[in-house]
């Protein structure tokens, strides 16, 4: 372990999510760990359900009751982080995490100019002036690539076109230079030409600022432009993580090779995709042992029966017995 | 063969064929607001001069982004706009000169519909056996009741569902078994064209190649003709014949999918490319397409493209590109037809007629 230096920016250690309810307690996120290092950025995809935002949301304490943390820790820097109260969040929130939602229409404010909403973020968390506070806006506004932010300071939301209202959302989450950025799908509700604008303007910003980020998103083509590492969910666990161009192009876990399989891609000519059979478990019905056993066109009678953890791979974790090298029946095709 | 099914003459064996579709929206403001402010009328050219031909059996696409008028498209093709000018024949039949419902009825059967939100598109009170028996009972297909039941268990079963799910509400699927019932449904009147807006745009990946392979399988079954719109240029690669590029109301390029892939002459078309995540991580260079999608209220004159297109000049600004015949298809770009398109993506063109 690395920790004995320094310790990562970000230090997730079996994290639970639950969610109360009148028939039973519904478990979202089922003890999952990981790790960002210092200006890293993990890409964490999954589909609908996996578990994926709530992380997110989790680590910013943004959480919606009833859901809450039932077990685990939240490290950021060394510092616990998971159970501060609300003024001391406050405070991490926006100055040492920023944040990304998809839809930048909800995340902006729509009675408050984009200048407004950018100087109070910033006087919230430095001691600048007025003036002051108003030309880093400004400057913020020029370096996400907004045209004449002069003018543009003093509109409202509703006079932005989509990309450059997620353009004012990324100046907004990056105002005081925090240490890591939570973007949740930044790009999904925006079309191709404007997608590839803003995951440039994304990494091009947390690499000049220095921050590390945390990308939710669907969509694994943004994740093989953007991240580092990539961490895939499926119901509320993490299946692989490891470096990207290992997971994409050498999925080991059979969920993230049915995954990829299943991605229609320009200049792959298939008569058909690949298909995973049937479909994502519903909270309620979380199979036993390997939550993908019974999707899995590889799962044998250990799987079933116990719930694999991550399994040190070469350069990847995968939680899947195929890779346990303990029986040997197990090592089946690769 | 797409010489004969794209030439510029409808041919026969087009199923569907639109020539100079124009759909214009009044967005003014109202009369009394006009005289007293002073206001002109004011139109969206949603769609503006669309041309294309479907040969029966294959699928064409189009695909832009929001906004350039391709659902607009869709509906003008279902016949549930009124196009302002142009026409759409559905196997010699004008759709746009059947004004009554009476008229439009047998039309009806023939093409369907499927839409993008199968929560919207599906009624909560209905029982799924109902919405898919809808069509049938409508269009008076079959008289008893068993019949109908027994050609409701056999679409369910025909989209992978089972006859028992008909019994459920929509509620108690999940958006991928939606759409599936959207698909049976709109099967369920024998159509021979379907018009498909964005079915998998709300779907997660896995669920959509699910859909996308049942739609395949379907077209070769029922020998199903597709107009299929979406903003995915990697689905669209992977489910078409044919593809448009539609760009503000016009179509700029279109022809077949793999000419326009590989060899894309529009400037927007190598954009749109250009754009799409790399997933093989080959570390090809991207080159982002600068700017938006301007407001249709107000396009840009001449070609609409012209103000984030790296090749535009003096003749872009003021003149609308005519259609040129290209290898498979059709282009919109003067820098085409006066060849100055870059080195690499140039290809021998055939003489124009």
């Amino acid at each position: 372990m690395s920790d004995a230096k320094k310790p990562p920016l970000l230090d997730v250690r079996n994290l639970r999510i639950e969610f109360p309810t009148r028939r039973g307690t519904l478990v979202a996120v089922d003890d999952i760990s990981f790790q960002i290092a210092e200006g890293e950025v993990l890409g964490v995809v999954g589909e609908s359900g996996a578990g994926k935002s709530l992380t997110g949301t989790s680590i910013i304490g943004l959480l919606e009751p009833p859901g809450r943390i039932a077990a685990g820790e939240i490290y950021l820097e060394g510092r616990r982080i998971d159970n501060l109260d609300d003024d001391a969040l406050r405070k991490i929130r926006g100055r040492e995490i920023g944040m990304v939602f998809q839809d930048p229409l909800t995340s902006l404010n729509p009675l408050y100019t984009v200048g407004e909403q950018l100087v109070e973020t910033i006087q919230t968390h430095t001691k600048l002036g007025d003036k002051a506070a108003r030309q880093r806006a400004l400057d913020l506004l020029s370096e996400v690539g907004i045209p004449s932010p002069e003018r543009r300071i003093d509109q409202y939301p509703h006079q932005f076109s989509g990309g450059m209202r997620q353009r004012v959302v990324i100046a907004l989450a990056l105002c005081v230079n925090p240490r890591l950025v939570i973007a949740d799908e930044p790009t999904t509700a925006l079309d191709v030409s404007i997608q590839a604008q803003i995951i440039k303007l994304l990494q091009r910003l947390c690499r000049d600022h220095g921050a590390a980020v945390m990308l939710i998103t669907h969509d694994m083509g943004v994740i093989a432009e953007t991240a580092d590492r990539v961490a895939v969910m499926y119901a509320g666990r993490i299946a692989e993580v490891g470096p990207v161009q290992e997971v994409i192009k050498h999925a080991k876990h059979p969920y993230t090779e049915g995954l990829m399989g299943s991605i229609p891609m320009v200049g792959r000519r298939l008569d058909r995709l690949t298909q995973i059979e049937g479909s994502m478990p519903r909270l309620t019905e979380i199979p036993s042992g390997c939550a993908f056993h019974p999707r899995c066109p590889k799962a044998f009678d250990r799987c079933p029966k116990e719930r694999p953890e991550l399994i040190p791979t070469g350069d990847v974790e995968v939680a899947c017995w195929l890779y346990d090298e303990a029986p040997a029946k197990a090592v089946g095709d690769e | 063969m797409s010489d004969r099914a794209l030439s510029g003459n409808a041919p026969s064996d087009a199923m569907i064929s639109v020539r100079d579709l124009v759909k214009h929206f009044d967005v003014s403001a109202t009369l009394l607001n006009r005289l007293l402010e002073g206001g002109e009328k004011q139109f969206v050219k949603a769609v503006d001069g669309v041309s294309f031909d479907i040969p029966r059996g294959r699928t064409f696409s189009v695909v832009g982004e929001s906004g350039c008028g391709k659902s607009t498209v869709a509906r003008l093709v279902v016949g549930l706009y009124t196009p302002t000018d142009g026409s759409i024949s559905f196997e010699g039949t004008d759709i746009a000169s059947l004004k009554t419902r009476r008229q439009m009825a047998p039309l009806r059967r023939r093409l369907q519909m499927i839409f993008q939100d199968p929560y919207a598109s599906l009624n909560p009170r209905w029982r799924v056996g109902d919405i898919v028996a809808e069509p049938i009972r409508f269009h008076r297909l079959l008289d008893d009741d068993k019949a109908v039941q027994r050609r409701v268990g056999e679409l369910l079963e025909q989209v992978r569902l089972s006859p028992q799910d008909g019994l459920k509400y929509p509620h108690e699927f999940s958006g991928g078994q939606r759409q599936r019932i959207s698909i049976a449904r709109a099967l369920a009147s024998n159509p021979e064209f379907l018009v498909c807006d964005e079915p998998t745009s709300a779907l997660d990946v896995s669920v959509q190649a699910q859909i996308l392979n049942l739609m395949r399988d379907l077209q070769r079954e029922l020998d199903l003709t597709y107009l299929f719109i979406s903003h995915d240029l990697a689905v669209v690669y992977h489910i078409s014949d044919y593809v448009g590029v539609m760009y503000l109301g016009r179509l700029v390029e279109w022809g077949e999918a793999r000419e326009i892939f590989e060899r894309p002459q529009h400037p927007y078309t190598q954009m749109l490319l250009d754009a799409i995540p790399d997933l093989e991580m080959s570390g090809r260079p991207r080159i982002p397409v600068a700017g938006e999608v301007p407001s249709p209220i107000s396009p840009p004159s001449g070609c609409h493209f012209h103000p984030r297109c790296p090749l535009a000049n003096e003749r872009c600004k003021t003149e609308v590109p005519q259609p040129l015949k290209s290898r498979s298809g059709q282009v919109r770009c003067h820098a085409f037809e006066e060849d100055r398109l870059p080195e690499m993506r140039q290809h021998v063109r055939k003489t124009e007629d």
